[in-house]
């Protein structure tokens, strides 16, 4: 079981990486026009410091960031959750926030602070990402059945106590699949601003340089790492989800 | 005995954009200590709201709600509810979901004390052994009657059950209406019955209120003759038929689709008491 749940996935990784190696291979594709798989391996051992140093910066940013989207985005959720006033004033300004497409925030916020990479590369992600988890949460404080709340308000509960008791893990299954989008939203939001503010540092810078050099075979490595740190965040969240919020989850079959 | 609920003279109208909605018209209900009141009416005329006013989640325009000789203001732990909807917490365990109002109502109970008191329940409700199950790998009738257990958990005063039968299959709400039975004998508690089912509210009440339609008043009240315990077979019998008869047509003037003064009640053989209406 445990075998094919870890063989499955591999054999599919390696089928994608045969097809994209056929693909270059049966055009004759020279490397400036696009990197195969074989010219990967070479560029990920020429650069593998650079690799471990920048996968990381780009790592920490993108996962504070999203600590503070969800610090933010529950707060934001049970404010409009809980008030039909907040709600009604809050949403067409969130909604139009959302709408800007955030490629076009980068150079603002890159010339708001120069110089503060790590901070703007964490600002990136967080506004980037905190939308859907703040939706997720107020729909799902808002679309509370009465009776569940009745059920503790007769017996005298406090609004705390029907928050901790009911809402918030009612809510959970909604939080999770928000984290989820947020976390590949978050990594977007962290690129954007390497790639975009000069002297830059983490992947995106260095998908950057590899850019300027024309060095494909680099920029396609980059993709394949930022790729496998996507996966490694995406599981840890689906991992926390099943400790938190695993009862949401109906058996196969 | 002492009436446990009093109603008096309670009057409340909803606030819509249309104006206010009246849906309680000087309402007047009592019900003694230990007995058991059935609530029934037709759809829409406030009897949803009724259990909202005992339960002190809300406050009515006019008139008092009593309970036990205090004026009811806001929630009180006496209190326990069920609905239609069992309204069980997915995350939790059957035995965790019935503990619930333990954790929140205080009481000196150690944690054993209460998965016991809360074991027992599900033990009398024929739960047992699915203390560990998930609300979700319960069947319907199951889940009810889990949220009965949850509703006397902390041996409330008053139970006030909201068509808690209402969605159920024809053969799972017999099973249920025994087990509020074997559940009554066993718990102390007073009792207010919301339903839509006539025959329901004959074979669970000590006490049978017919609301008029909206706003609505208690139009008229049925003493259920106490022949001890009562059994499915009592539904089957001249004097049920005669009750059922009398509530049907009772309904119908609530309606407004029969006069008042047409009905002749059926005089059913064996049936002793007479049923007493209200000015």
């Amino acid at each position: 079981m445990t075998l094919r749940k870890i063989a499955v996935p591999v054999l599919a990784i390696l089928i994608f990486l045969l097809a994209w190696e056929a693909l270059v291979w049966v055009n004759d594709w020279p490397n400036y026009k696009m990197a195969s798989p074989s010219d990967l391996g070479p560029a990920f051992v020429k650069y593998r410091w650079l690799f471990l140093e920048y996968g990381w910066q780009t790592l920490w940013r993108t996962v504070v960031g999203l600590l503070l989207a969800v610090v933010f985005g529950l707060l934001l959720g049970m404010v409009m959750g809980f008030s039909r006033l907040m709600r009604d004033a809050l949403y067409p300004l969130l909604v139009g926030f959302n709408a800007v497409p955030k490629a076009t925030v980068v150079p603002i916020i890159a010339l708001l602070f120069v110089g503060q990479h790590n901070m703007n590369t964490v600002l990136m992600a967080f506004m980037i990402s905190f939308f859907p988890i703040a939706v997720s949460v107020s729909i799902g404080l808002s679309t509370l059945e009465p009776e569940y709340r009745d059920i503790l308000r007769s017996l005298g509960a406090s609004k705390m106590t029907i928050f901790w008791k009911i809402a918030l893990p009612k809510t959970l299954p909604e939080f999770f699949g928000a984290l989820k989008v947020s976390v590949t939203l978050a990594f977007i939001g962290t690129n954007l601003m390497e790639i975009v503010e000069p002297h830059g540092r983490g992947l995106g810078a260095l998908f950057d340089s590899g850019k300027i050099s024309a060095d494909y075979p680099l920029m396609f490595a980059v993709l394949i790492a930022l790729a496998f740190l996507g996966i490694v965040l995406f599981y840890i969240v689906v991992w926390l989800e099943r400790i938190f919020a695993g009862w949401a989850e109906r058996p196969a079959g | 005995m002492s009436d446990l609920i009093d109603i008096r003279g309670v009057t409340h109208a909803y606030k819509t954009d249309s104006g206010p909605l009246p849906v309680l018209n000087d309402l007047n209900i009592s019900v003694p200590e230990g007995s058991f009141t059935a609530v029934v009416g037709p759809s829409g005329c406030g009897k949803s709201t009724l259990t909202r006013l005992i339960a002190g989640l809300m406050r009515p325009d006019k008139g008092e709600v009593w309970l036990h000789g205090t004026r009811v203001k806001s929630p009180r732990s006496t209190v326990g509810m069920a609905f239609q909807n069992p309204v069980l917490l997915e995350w939790r365990t059957i035995l965790d979901n019935v503990i619930l109002p333990l954790e929140i109502v205080p009481n000196k109970l150690s944690k054993t004390q209460k998965q016991d008191r809360a074991r027992d329940l599900l033990a009398l409700v024929g739960l047992e052994g699915f203390e560990t199950k998930r609300p979700s790998e319960l069947s319907g009738g199951m889940r009810q009657r889990a949220s009965l257990c949850r509703a006397i958990v902390h041996r409330p005063e008053v139970l006030i059950l909201d068509e808690p039968f209402g969605a159920l299959d024809a053969f799972t709400r017999e099973d249920l209406w025994q087990i509020m039975h074997a559940l009554r004998a066993e718990e102390p508690f007073t009792s207010v019955l919301i339903t839509h089912d006539l025959r329901e509210s004959i074979f669970l009440a000590d006490e049978v209120v017919v609301l008029s339609g909206r706003p609505a008043t208690a139009q008229y009240k049925l003493r259920v003759p106490d022949t001890g315990r009562r059994t499915l077979d009592d539904l089957y019998t001249p004097a049920a038929a005669g009750m059922l008869n009398t509530l049907r047509h009772q309904i119908e003037v609530a309606q407004g689709r029969a006069p008042a003064a047409s009905f002749q009640p059926a005089v059913a053989p064996g049936q002793r008491a007479k049923p007493e209406t209200l000015p």
